[in-house]
């Protein structure tokens, strides 16, 4: 028969099919706009991020640069559009380290069980058991702070909470009748994890990334502003806020504006990855409608 | 004005996220009379219980209630505030779910629960309003009718938590009662029972009410009159009488044409008997932790025959079914397939042995890998067992979907675009890709609409003539292993209690407990509740519940013939009567039952 390879309609629009409300365009646009800064910064910023332009400190807004100056007289605007690559770049590889080691022992935890479950479960137990920022300032005391630690150890911290969530999901999805259906067939657990549990899982793993992205910005800034982080002359949104913090006395804002500039990007996180759980649960109510 | 409800020209809408608003119900009109029983009945998606629900003026999430007239009690309750409408409920009209178990809280006590909405509108202290309570419990033929209310939900069984379900929706004396098939999920000896209280209590307070189900032998015990739905729209209405005996509508008599298929009654088995059976259990014992479901059950499956598992829940019919297929490993006992023993477990089972016995689950939406399509669904058991790729496997799999009635196109969509039924044909295709000789379905039909599990059943029988597969067919249906299955075995608690060819098990002598089985299907027959319900048999069934792991047998808490002193101590093995029938009972064979069906 020749109708076997029918192709499903191609969608009016993609947007359409993506279902945006006002908020979750409002967020996307405030993302997109960040992501544009840090992938074309260097060509926008009027100056580098460490050039000092200005005799003047802590100019106020409109004077020596757009954002006015920091305490050593450099650009604010052009330190934030560097900050914000080391901000987004640093959070990304955090967040892809901590689902790399979370997801793929939370889902093994999940399906080999037994032993393999009861150590790796009680490992993680014990890192979540101190408070996070102290873990981190211990290991980066330790090792000292490059780039590495700093993105190893934050990986590491977040990657407990993702390994919790996936081996939930994976003992969730792990009993349900279509992976037991591979489970009879005789497949191997690599099968069964890569092509039944892992598509299934989808949905709320991609929002917990959203969601680990935030706390990963969060946590950087964190540790920036402790001078653990990211160390100067570059750019980081948490370092400007430590650097400047003094001249807030000075009725300076180049303190706000970097921590205004986080804000606005977990805050715009955050609403998409709502925007995004609500349209999969959207899903499941339609389908009991059908039902 | 008589009518406690009258619906006029109702019309529901139900959204999906983001699209547009399509009818549920279209244009459906109605009235209940005071003391009134109306039964909806229809298949899933005719909006029986959308209706039901609108008569509370309520619709579900995604729902909204578009057009038409709901009158309760002489007012029209669509133009009241959402305020006032809600203090209607639970006050004039209440409702009664499918699920007890789900909707009673588990943290709280049942007697505070049933009280609960009485007491939230003022209709009394809490203790005059435990007392009413008590006289409900009493009334509904709960046992120990002055403690049950300070039991937790998980402390009494499922049929008497839906009678305290019944109590808690009458404890306000409603107006109307919305029952929603609230005896589906119980089993037949159950239902006996909740459906007799239910009865009984609605006739007792004169209470109007809508019977919703799809099941027309409950409906003739407990309605006056029958609404039939399709699609949102009436079909046929009249009084019970005659639309079981004189239907009008070709859709009423497709209804009930489906129900009760005719039975298939096989005196002895086929000669391929003789040949090693394609399934021997032997003496297997298992179960998950510490519970025992399984004990000392031996069953064969000859080749290109069908065995029919009968049971209630809990009688460890799944249980069977996963051990034979090396999901739940066996403790003790032996299991061969096609002649050679079988590994416990499906990890240490070689291909070929997995080729020959697959398994089809009773969900057929969860047994599908929603983001795969049917085709790589059917593609990789092909791929798999025989190592068929590309184009062979491509053909595999339309010649596959042809096999089970559906187009070949559908190899390109995703199981969410499939009906329920279209999807449990997709899982049979799946279980033939291997070329198994032997299929296990569990429950397969129980999940779907009656019309639709029959053309199930239909496909079953004709791909066993087609390809010699035989199957373990396990049902909690009676009527459909009775129209299907050569040879039966009924577990009850885990062990075997007769078993043996199709027509002796469904004929005297019986099992007590097959008897009681038997007797406690629904007859299409006004006035069977009445005659059944009052039996001993009925009554002692009724006064114990299951036991797993009993020491003598399992069903003596039950029986009417209980031998005192033997039957609580010993076992009771497995004899051999005439025609292979086996019953494990106690009773000389002159003794045990014998009425017919």
């Amino acid at each position: 028969m020749s109708d076997a390879t029918e192709f499903a309609k191609p969608r009016a629009s993609v947007f359409a099919g993506l279902r945006l409300t006002r908020t979750a365009i409002f967020a996307g646009g405030i993302l997109l706009f960040w992501l544009v800064l840090a992938l074309f910064g260097p060509w926008i910023a009027p100056h580098g991020e460490a050039d000092i332009i200005s005799t003047k400190t802590f100019a106020p807004i409109g004077e020596g640069g757009w954002l006015g100056t920091d305490k050593l007289g450099r650009d604010v605007f052009s330190r934030l559009i560097y900050g914000v690559r080391t901000t987004l770049l640093l959070a990304l590889v955090t967040t892809v380290i901590s689902f790399t080691f979370g997801v793929t022992l939370g889902f093994a935890a999940a399906i080999l069980k037994g032993w393999f479950d009861i150590v790796v479960s009680r490992i993680v137990e014990a890192f979540m058991a101190f408070p996070s920022t102290l873990l981190a300032l211990v290991v980066i005391g330790a090792f000292g702070t490059s780039i590495t630690v700093l993105v190893l150890t934050v990986g590491l911290v977040l990657s407990t909470s993702v390994f919790r969530v996936s081996r939930a999901l994976g003992y969730d999805i792990g009993v349900m009748d279509f992976v037991e259906a591979a489970r009879a067939r005789g497949e191997g657990t690599w099968w069964i994890l890569t092509r039944e549990i892992l598509p299934n899982s989808m949905a709320p793993l991609i929002a917990e990334f959203g969601l680990r992205f935030t706390f990963s910005i969060l946590f950087l800034s964190g540790l920036s502003f402790l001078g653990l982080g990211v160390q100067e002359p570059a750019a980081d949104w948490g370092l400007m806020v430590q650097e400047n913090v003094g001249g807030l006395f000075l009725g300076s804002s180049a303190a706000l504006i970097p921590a205004a500039c986080i804000a606005s990007l977990t805050v715009s996180m955050n609403l998409l990855v709502d925007w995004f759980q609500q349209r999969q649960q959207g899903e499941t109510v339609l389908e009991k409608i059908d039902q | 004005m008589s009518d406690i409800l009258t619906i006029k020209n109702l019309r529901v809408e139900g959204r999906p996220p983001g699209g547009t608003y399509v009818p549920i119900v279209k244009g459906v009109s109605l009235n209940v009379a005071k003391g009134e029983v109306l039964a909806l009945i229809g298949e899933s998606g005719s909006g029986k219980s959308t209706i039901s629900l609108a008569s509370m003026g309520f619709a579900r999430p995604g729902c909204r209630i578009s057009g038409g007239e709901i009158w309760l009690n002489g007012r029209d309750i669509m133009k009241l505030s959402p305020h006032d409408r809600h203090a209607l409920r639970g006050n004039e009209v209440s409702y009664v779910a499918q699920s007890a178990a789900a909707s009673f809280n588990p943290a709280l006590r049942i007697g505070k629960q049933v009280i609960e909405a009485p007491l939230w509108h003022g209709a009394g202290d809490a203790a005059t309003l435990t007392a009413t309570a008590v006289d409900l419990y009493r009334k509904l033929d709960l046992p120990n009718p002055d403690t049950v209310g300070n039991k937790f939900p998980h402390q009494v069984s499922g049929g008497q938590l839906q009678r305290l379900m019944a109590a808690m929706a009458m404890s306000c004396g409603p107006d109307l009662l919305i029952l929603d098939e609230p005896t589906t999920a119980l089993d037949v000896t159950t239902q006996i029972e909740v459906l007799k209280a239910f009865k009984d209590i609605i006739r007792d307070q004169g209470t109007a009410a809508i019977y919703v189900t799809h099941d027309l032998a409950v409906v003739a015990q407990v309605a006056d009159r029958i609404l039939v739905l399709k699609n949102g729209e009436m079909v046929e209405e009249g009084p019970t009488a005659q639309i079981l005996h004189d239907p009008q509508h070709e859709y009423t008599r497709t209804l009930m044409a489906a129900v009760r298929p005719a039975p298939h009654l096989v005196d002895h088995v086929d000669a391929s008997a003789a040949q090693a059976p394609v399934i021997s259990a032997r003496n297997i014992t298992a179960g998950y932790g510490a519970l025992t479901i399984l004990s000392d059950v031996s069953v064969d499956v000859p080749a290109a025959s069908v065995v029919g598992v009968i049971g209630e829940s809990g009688c460890g019919k799944s249980t069977l079914a996963r051990v034979v297929a090396g999901l739940t490993p066996l403790r003790e006992g032996e299991i061969k397939l096609d002649g050679k023993v079988a590994a416990p477990s499906v990890k240490d089972r070689p291909r070929d042995t997995l080729k020959d016995c697959q398994i089809v689950f009773q969900m057929a939406d969860t047994a599908l890998n929603p983001r795969q399509r049917i085709g790589d669904i059917l593609g990789r058991p092909l791929e798999f067992y025989q190592g068929l790729k590309g184009r062979a496997r491509l053909d595999k799999v339309g010649e596959l979907l042809e096999l089970v009635d559906l187009p070949r196109s559908f190899a390109s969509r995703f199981p969410g675009e499939l009906s329920g039924g279209q999807k449990q044909r997709i899982n049979l295709a799946r279980a033939l890709a291997a070329d198994p000789k032997v299929i296990l379905c569990d429950e397969v039909t129980s999940a779907l609409d009656t019309v639709v599990a029959a053309g199930v059943i239909d496909l079953l029988k004709t791909l066993k003539d087609k390809l010699g597969v035989a199957y373990m067919f396990i049902s909690h249906d009676l009527s459909t292993v009775a129209s299907f299955a050569d040879e039966v075995v009924v577990l009850y608690a885990g062990r075997v209690v007769e078993k043996g060819p199709s027509k002796a098990v469904f004929s005297p002598p019986f099992h007590p407990y097959t008897k009681l089985l038997l007797s406690s299907v629904p007859e299409m027959r006004q006035g069977w509740l009445e005659g059944v319900a009052d039996t001993g048999e009925a009554k002692a069934a009724s006064a114990g519940s299951v036991v797993i792991g009993a020491k003598g047998c399992p069903f003596s808490n039950r029986c009417t013939h209980v031998i005192s002193g033997t039957c609580d101590t010993v076992a009771p093995p497995l004899r051999v009567l005439s025609d292979g029938l086996e019953i494990a009972c106690h009773l000389p064979t002159g003794e045990l039952p014998d009425r017919g069906l």
